[in-house]
């Protein structure tokens, strides 16, 4: 598809500066807004982003921190909810894998896969020679990352400058975006009832015990989930 | 110690190690673990439970200044995003931007 290697790191740059960055963009200023809400600095929020650059570990993180859960109970819970990227950057990275590239290249390439730049890399591997893969897969992922703290600022500064009926309307992505998000691939039956488990399990465990409510809901509403649509899956196959 | 990783930098420390560990160990067995084994169709289930369970939080009891404004506003702003979803062929950053605006509009009517 490209002629050199040079032509794919750009191809990947050009290509996530459409409606990926529209959207994580987005997705990152309601992130600053939220950290300027809950009167943290603006180099934490950016600081927050250059060192995790995973949004929904993000969110968690300053949602519990903001009504006071235990430290661990927040790492645990950005533990697992970051834990996705384990199975995205092993399937991935044996695909983009060529000569000359250094085991510590692998690591640092790694830090630049997340949702966004892993399904944009995915469906592209297909149209690339073995050679170009990873220099596209950076050019993608840098492009993102190097625009996500500045999309933090922006997020940070204008929610202390907008009207106060637009600085929620900024706060509000988040939550909007995830919900639409883990919607778009429904043909998972487990991941259905997780949803609808972690739905009424979220608020209903935080009335009662908030510091190990999220926590408590992912490992239940998910495992119960995960054993019913195991179940009805080995029930299906003969 | 402790005074350490309790402020925002400690905080946001700890859980980029935590995100870092994910990507480490994926970038260890990379190659060698399936993409549809038990473990990991576990942990996806997880997320996906803890994420709806922090959004579902995040819309019906929120904190910060969002707990100020009335809970018909946020359902009505999550239901206006929801539909414009559904109706636009799971748009998702029109729908965003939709119940974004709805919830502006409501609170500074």
């Amino acid at each position: 598809m490209y002629a050199t290697a040079r032509a794919a790191f750009w191809g990947g740059v050009f290509e996530a500066a459409h409606v990926p960055m529209l959207i994580m963009g987005a997705s990152f200023i309601g992130f600053g807004s939220m950290i300027k809400n809950m009167d943290w600095s603006l180099g934490d929020a950016i600081y927050s982003t250059l060192s995790t650059w995973a949004l929904p570990g993000q969110i968690a993180m300053a949602e519990m921190a903001a009504e006071g859960a235990p430290l661990m109970a927040i790492v645990l819970a950005v533990f697992f909810i970051n834990a996705r990227l384990l199975p995205m950057v092993a399937s991935l990275l044996p695909q983009v894998r060529r000569e000359g590239i250094p085991a510590w290249g692998y690591y640092l390439g790694a830090m630049l896969i997340a949702a966004t730049s892993w399904v944009g890399t995915m469906r592209r591997l297909p149209d690339l020679a073995p050679d170009q893969r990873f220099s596209f897969m950076v050019g993608y992922g840098l492009l993102l990352y190097t625009g996500s703290p500045l999309f933090t600022a922006a997020g940070y500064l204008l929610a202390g400058h907008v009207p106060e009926a637009v600085a929620l309307g900024l706060v509000y992505l988040n939550p909007l975006y995830f919900m639409v998000l883990f919607l778009v691939d429904l043909r998972s039956r487990t991941k259905v009832m997780a949803l609808i488990f972690g739905t009424v399990l979220g608020p209903l465990t935080y009335l009662f015990f908030p510091d190990w409510s999220l926590i408590t809901t992912g490992l239940i509403g998910g495992t119960v989930a995960w054993l019913v649509g195991r179940r009805s899956t080995i029930g299906e196959t003969p | 110690m402790d005074v350490f990783w309790a402020s925002p930098i400690g905080i946001i420390t700890l859980a980029a190690l935590a995100s870092f560990a994910s990507r480490a160990l994926g970038t260890a067995l990379s190659g060698r673990i399936a993409a549809h084994s038990p473990v990991i169709e576990w942990i996806t289930a997880v997320t996906y439970a803890l994420m709806a369970g922090l959004v579902a939080r995040m819309i019906v009891l929120p904190i910060g200044a969002l707990a100020h404004t009335p809970d018909w506003m946020r359902l009505g702003a999550a239901a206006t995003g929801l539909a414009v979803f559904f109706l636009s062929r799971k748009n998702i950053g029109l729908s965003v931007f939709a119940g974004s605006l709805t919830l502006v509009v409501l609170v500074a009517w």
